[in-house]
């Protein structure tokens, strides 16, 4: 026996993963650190993250302090951006801005996977008349077009909503996750099925693993990438749709200070001052931009056929 | 054999203790699919026991029934679409179908244990090979970590894998065939079960490989008397390891024997025609002796015995009158009207 195992070692590992372990998360992060995409979004989005934190770090002027005998003056007339209708510095609500965009995105991201992905992991795990009714429930939400749903469900919120700044942002990130969760769902009762199968899912059955630990620690662990890379890009997707609501007046709303505010009070003066809906307009379209790039590469280095 | 201690129980609560040294009883299974097409019956009336320290070798066709046999004691068929409609699985006289899940549950990995075919597959490619051996320590013996993840070593030496230490850590793609089956060992014997069910551990490996893990399954079968059911469609891998040998034909038990007597004399025209089917070195240029036609579709079973229109030496009884299992020899069982025949043959 001794020496029949000595002849089945000369089956060595590949010489390039030799001492170092490999796991996925390892060798995703590997072949991100390549990608010159990861590295431009991880940048911009970090600015982005910075803005939302501390505004105070990008400006001293306050967002709310209108000087009215300058407004609607040029971006170089005494500030970078210029100032619109009522005055306000357009470069301060810019950067202020950019905490609702982020909250909102970051909150209905989070609120979509754990809504999403308990639901989808329950019709995958559970399969049968859970799934079916997981499912079709889904599939009601999934039919409402976001627009149209999110105006009926924040016109019809008590104003209780409407009291603080948190408060507001909560009430849209509500509506996105109520609208959002089915695709996610769907998304994750696919992976789920298709990883239940496997053997090691039953081979933890045969010995003994409980439900909760096979879905825990085997099914889980490797039915999460597809949904990590759709919720990253959809972070992006979330920031615009909050910036449309608000756009249409039913999304934030004073005191808070958002991108798409902005470019709504802009649009009266498109042909005249198109200064002021072009920053708000450019500073969404980056953050827009730096998720869905990030999304791009973190899908780049989840999928093994990509390498 | 004649050891019938307590075995120390890994749940603390039940203790199992093996009467007149049977540990496995499996009586009168049945197994049935429920799918769209119909009912399928993958297993008809399969009995058999298993003693402390014995190795049973279940062997079949693609389709006879050998695995969903397996899956049925372990406890993992999917139900549905998979109906249990009769029967009884008793393991050391607790019947495991009527257990609770929970009892059920905690009877795998410490007590009843499984081997299976594709190593690769059945290993979560997204942890370390030792983690997945110490979390049987951590599930079913409430183990801290690092005290379990010694343990974990101190099995991969036992299962004769190389530089156990430095390759705890490693992923499952990292090793080959071979060290990956031993790995899945390392697994199921890790709570030191009574009883391991091998599910064809050695078709997915190819020969030189084959030989070692079974010698390492028969090591370890000897070392720790467990009761060992090998599940295989190759005779040549069984006729070392195992005591007995029950052939399996469309869900039904055709032919039990020692694994000697089957091998100089089958009492089955099936086992007969599985034996004269292997190749052969001095038939070298000659057609291969191959069992004619298909196994049957267990949707519908031929009437009578379900070998018969494959069989050789079929008449008109076989057609009608299905064959019971009964005693054809001192120990030997056949499910042929004319088993003395075939074994004079």
């Amino acid at each position: 026996m001794t020496e029949q195992s000595v002849v089945e070692e000369t089956h060595v590992q590949d010489p390039h993963d030799a001492g170092e372990e490999r796991s996925l998360a390892s060798d995703a992060w590997r072949a991100m650190r390549k990608n010159p995409l990861f590295w431009i979004s991880a940048v911009m989005i970090t600015v982005f993250v910075l803005m939302a934190a501390f505004p105070s770090l990008f400006t001293s002027t306050s967002p709310n302090q209108p000087v009215l005998a300058e407004a609607r003056s040029l971006p170089g007339d005494g500030t970078w951006f210029g100032r619109d209708f009522q005055g306000y510095d357009i470069y301060a609500r810019c950067i202020y801005g950019a905490r609702a965009s982020i909250l909102v995105g970051l909150f209905t991201t989070i609120g979509t996977v754990l809504v999403g992905g308990v639901i989808g992991v329950m019709s995958g795990y559970l399969g049968g008349w859970v799934d079916s009714l997981l499912s079709r429930i889904g599939d009601v939400f999934f039919a409402i077009p976001l627009l149209l749903g999110a105006i009926i469900f924040l016109v019809s919120l008590p104003g209780f909503f409407d009291s603080n700044y948190l408060l507001i942002v909560l009430k849209v990130v509500l509506a996105l996750v109520v609208l959002g969760w089915p695709s996610l769902a769907r998304l994750m009762r696919s992976s789920v099925i298709q990883v239940k199968p496997n053997d090691y899912v039953q081979a933890a059955r045969a010995l003994g693993a409980s439900p909760a630990r096979v879905i825990g620690s085997h099914i889980l662990p490797n039915a999460l990438a597809p949904m990590i890379v759709v919720a990253t890009i959809n972070l992006g997707a979330y920031i615009a749709a909050e910036a449309t609501l608000s756009f249409l007046g039913i999304g934030l709303q004073y005191p808070a200070i958002s991108w798409g505010i902005d470019i709504s009070s802009a649009i009266i003066g498109l042909r005249t001052t198109p200064h002021m809906l072009f920053f708000p307009g450019l500073f969404l379209s980056l953050a827009v931009l730096a998720f869905i790039m990030l999304g791009d590469a973190v899908r780049d280095a989840l999928d093994p056929k990509s390498r | 054999m004649t050891d019938t201690t307590t075995r120390p129980s890994a749940s603390g609560e039940t203790e199992y203790v093996p009467q007149d040294g049977k540990l496995l009883e499996v009586e009168d299974l049945h197994v049935e699919f429920h799918t769209a097409d119909g009912v399928a019956k993958a297993i008809n009336g399969v009995s058999f026991d298993l003693h402390q320290g014995e190795s049973l070798a279940i062997l079949g066709e693609s389709g006879s029934g050998k695995s969903v046999t397996a899956q049925a004691i372990m406890g993992i068929l999917d139900m549905p679409p998979a109906v249990i409609p009769g029967g009884h699985i008793r393991y050391c006289g607790q019947d495991l179908l009527t257990m609770p899940e929970e009892q059920r549950r905690k009877t795998r990995g410490p007590e009843v244990s499984m081997i299976f075919q594709d190593a690769l597959s059945a290993l979560n490619p997204v942890f370390p090979v030792g983690w997945q051996i110490a979390e049987m320590f951590r599930i079913h013996r409430d183990m801290n970590k690092s005290d379990a993840l010694e343990q974990a070593v101190r099995l991969m030496e036992r299962v004769q894998i190389p530089g156990a230490k430095d390759r705890v850590k490693a992923y499952p793609h990292q090793f080959s065939g071979g060290m990956r089956q031993r790995i899945m060992i390392a697994v199921a014997i890790a709570l030191d079960p009574a009883v391991l069910i091998a599910d064809e551990p050695t078709t997915a490996l190819d020969v030189t490989v084959q030989a070692q893990i079974m010698s390492l399954l028969e090591e370890l079968q000897e070392e720790r008397q467990m009761g060992l059911i090998l599940i295989t469609h190759d005779l040549g891998v069984v006729a070392d390891v195992a005591d007995r040998i029950a052939v399996m034909y469309a869900g039904r038990l055709v032919e039990k024997a020692d694994v000697h007597d089957l091998y100089a004399s089958p009492a089955h025209p099936y086992t007969r025609g599985l034996l004269e089917s292997i190749p052969r070195l001095d038939q070298k240029g000659q057609t291969l002796a191959a069992i004619g036609g298909l196994p049957p579709n267990l949707m519908r079973i031929p009437d009578g015995c379900a070998f018969n229109p494959r069989c050789r030496m079929a008449q008109d009884r076989c057609r009608t009158e299905v064959p019971e299992l009964r005693e054809v020899a001192p120990g030997r069982l056949s499910a042929c009207h004319f088993a003395e025949e075939v074994i004079d043959a």
